[in-house]
């Protein structure tokens, strides 16, 4: 047995990426950003809203949270849905204390099915952002260019209608792409994307000739990802957000504003013996001067002027 | 197949009718201790294998048979030192198997639900006449050795069909102990009957913690105390549910039982807490909440 020719051929082997989506652009060597009122850190707090259904297929993969038992998975289904009626309400709280504004990645399943906590999300002055259909449908290679555009469409329709927001910003479920998703969020005239966890910054992406802006959304720093997947304690994330911010905080003495960001999941981090740990968290990170709790939009707005 | 099963409305924790439990405690506490029978050779379902080996399955049974033999007896003693009754959730073939265990229990005056028959018979697959007759099975088994109506309901291996609500509803019960979706008790919508959901919790059940989040345990001490303090500061507004669901086989090993200890008395020393069992909480909440909570539910709008 041997290997075609082609597998030791580099067509892409050249000076940056392997790709047209984006520019090689080490962190270090960027002109310094600057946050309005001189802060060091613009903290950009997201919370994602949403829904499992109960069938879910799970293609091409089960994204994180999905159903796990032979149907029907009442555990996990009710489990996950506690984050709408219950979880949601804490990470509210916590978030008021300090005046901070989440950035909320919602199902356009949530926003249909729970009309009350769309409403809540506007009382508390979050920005709403696409987070997909729901859970069950991620974007892929398998989709069709139109099946997945009216995915797109169909979400953002049912986003805007609830919110009554512009919705400029875009979360994959399970940050799954196809090759065509990030034209067609250009396409759809979105402003920003969630999904490419590169780097701490804002950047360029190319899509369809347009220009859509990646938001450095983090699969490290997230609640499920610390307390779920790597079983680390309430006091282990409340040390990594700490630490987090300690560092991206030091390093804007030389390097101009950073970004802080913060991926939430109120399933998760918003059971009663988990909550603390966040609050703890903000407490520290609000005790300092520059810092800017903002929204995606409020943080793109500013990266950009 | 359906997306939503439907048995609840949109509710959310802000801004619902307030829960006052009696003596005005802030915390509905209770104990769930899951009495299991595990079978060495048991009927096969399609839809789940009863044993992570082929069978016999001799580790693995014998681990869960050690709750029985063991385990139990220094938990009910750690839980009677804190004047703790436990709802016990309970395999009713154990009625026949080790009656030992079901007599100290009741001797104590402690509540007995359901969780099937053995935990190695699960109800996927069941067509209704099965299903009701393992339900008939529980309300008959649960009378003859305990005296007591079975009010209670927690699937066995937590292993449902669609009709399962309705039929505990159907057939008497009235409440359920597998939706997970809630900190407060809840109206569950059934066909016929009244039927309540009851916080029991995964989080804070020693399976999970053990086996499946792997966690040392103290650490499961802190967890409990955690979750009680939060739930008894947000108790002052409204009260709320807290269960500890336990598992003797795992609780019981005698490395974890000081810790586990430890942080029930810290809980059953509090001031304001009502030490309860599931039938209570769920007569209480069905007679002087249930229909505001119904009534303050929002429909759950289409997609």
């Amino acid at each position: 047995m041997s290997m075609p020719d082609s597998y030791l051929q580099y067509p892409m082997r050249r000076y940056g990426m392997d790709h047209e989506l984006y520019s090689w652009s080490p962190l270090p060597q960027r002109q310094p950003v600057t946050w309005p009122g001189g802060a060091r850190i613009a903290l950009w707090i997201t919370v994602a809203l949403e829904w499992f259904p109960l069938n879910m297929k799970g293609v091409p993969f089960k994204p994180p949270g999905a159903m796990v038992t032979a149907y029907p998975d009442l555990r996990h289904y009710t489990l996950r849905d506690y984050g709408n009626r219950v979880g949601v309400y804490r990470v509210a709280k916590a978030l008021a204390q300090h005046g901070i504004p989440a950035t909320a990645a919602v199902n356009a399943a949530v926003a249909a099915r729970y009309p009350a906590l769309i409403g809540h999300c506007g009382d508390w002055g979050w920005e709403v952002i696409a987070n997909g259909l729901d859970m069950d449908h991620l974007h892929h290679a398998g989709l069709s260019r139109e099946d997945e555009h009216q995915l797109v469409a169909r979400t953002l329709e049912t986003l805007r209608q609830a919110s009554g927001q512009p919705v400029r910003g875009w979360l994959s479920p399970a940050k799954s792409q196809s090759p065509a998703t990030l034209e067609l969020l250009a396409e759809a005239g979105l402003d920003y994307c969630c999904d490419w966890v590169n780097d701490d910054m804002p950047y360029r992406m190319q899509a369809a000739g347009r220009e859509l802006i990646a938001m450095p959304h983090p699969c490290d720093v997230d609640d499920y990802t610390i307390l779920i997947n790597n079983h680390h304690t309430e006091d282990d994330f409340r040390d990594a957000l700490i630490d987090q911010f300690d560092l991206l905080y030091r390093e804007t003495d030389s390097q101009g504003g950073r970004v802080m960001a913060v991926s939430l999941h109120p399933w998760v981090i918003g059971q009663p013996y988990r909550i603390g740990a966040l609050e703890e968290a903000l407490a520290h990170i609000m005790r300092h001067k520059g810092v800017w709790p903002a929204t995606g939009s409020q943080i793109l707005d500013a990266w950009r002027a | 197949m359906k997306a939503d099963p439907g048995f609840y409305d949109h509710l959310p924790y802000a801004g619902r009718p307030k829960i006052r439990w009696p003596g005005d405690a802030r915390v509905a506490f209770w104990v769930a201790p899951n009495i299991e029978f595990y079978e060495l050779y048991p009927e096969r379902n399609p839809s789940r294998a009863a044993w992570a080996r082929p069978a016999p399955d001799v580790l693995n049974y014998a681990y869960r048979d050690y709750g029985n033999r063991a385990g139990f007896w220094r938990m009910f003693d750690a839980m009677n030192r804190c004047g703790m009754r436990g709802s016990v959730s309970l395999n009713v073939a154990m009625c026949e198997h080790h009656p030992e265990v079901i007599q100290a229990c009741a001797d104590r005056g402690w509540e007995f639900y359901s969780h099937g028959t053995y935990n190695t018979r699960y109800l996927f697959g069941l067509n209704e006449a099965q299903e009701r007759a393992v339900i008939q099975d529980s309300i008959d088994t649960i009378r003859k050795y305990t005296g007591q109506k079975l009010d209670g309901w927690l699937a066995p291996a937590l292993t449902y069909t669609d009709n399962t609500m309705d039929l505990i509803a159907d057939m008497g019960l009235s409440y359920v102990c597998d939706l997970f979706h809630d900190d407060q008790p809840g109206p569950v919508k059934v066909k016929k009957g009244r039927l309540t959901s009851i916080p029991y919790s995964l989080e804070m059940n020693d399976v999970i913690v053990y086996n499946v989040n792997l966690v040392s345990p103290r650490r499961y001490g802190d967890i409990l105390k955690r979750q009680f303090d939060r739930l008894y500061r947000e108790g002052e507004e409204s009260g709320t549910v807290m269960c500890i669901p336990l598992h003797p086989y795992l609780v019981g090993q005698p490395y974890r039982m000081a810790a586990f200890e430890e942080a029930l008395d810290y809980i059953t020393r509090h001031d304001k807490v009502w030490l309860a069992t599931g039938r209570e909480i769920a007569q209480y909440f069905n007679e002087h909440y249930y229909d505001a909570f119904a009534a303050a539910g929002q429909p759950i709008g289409a997609l």
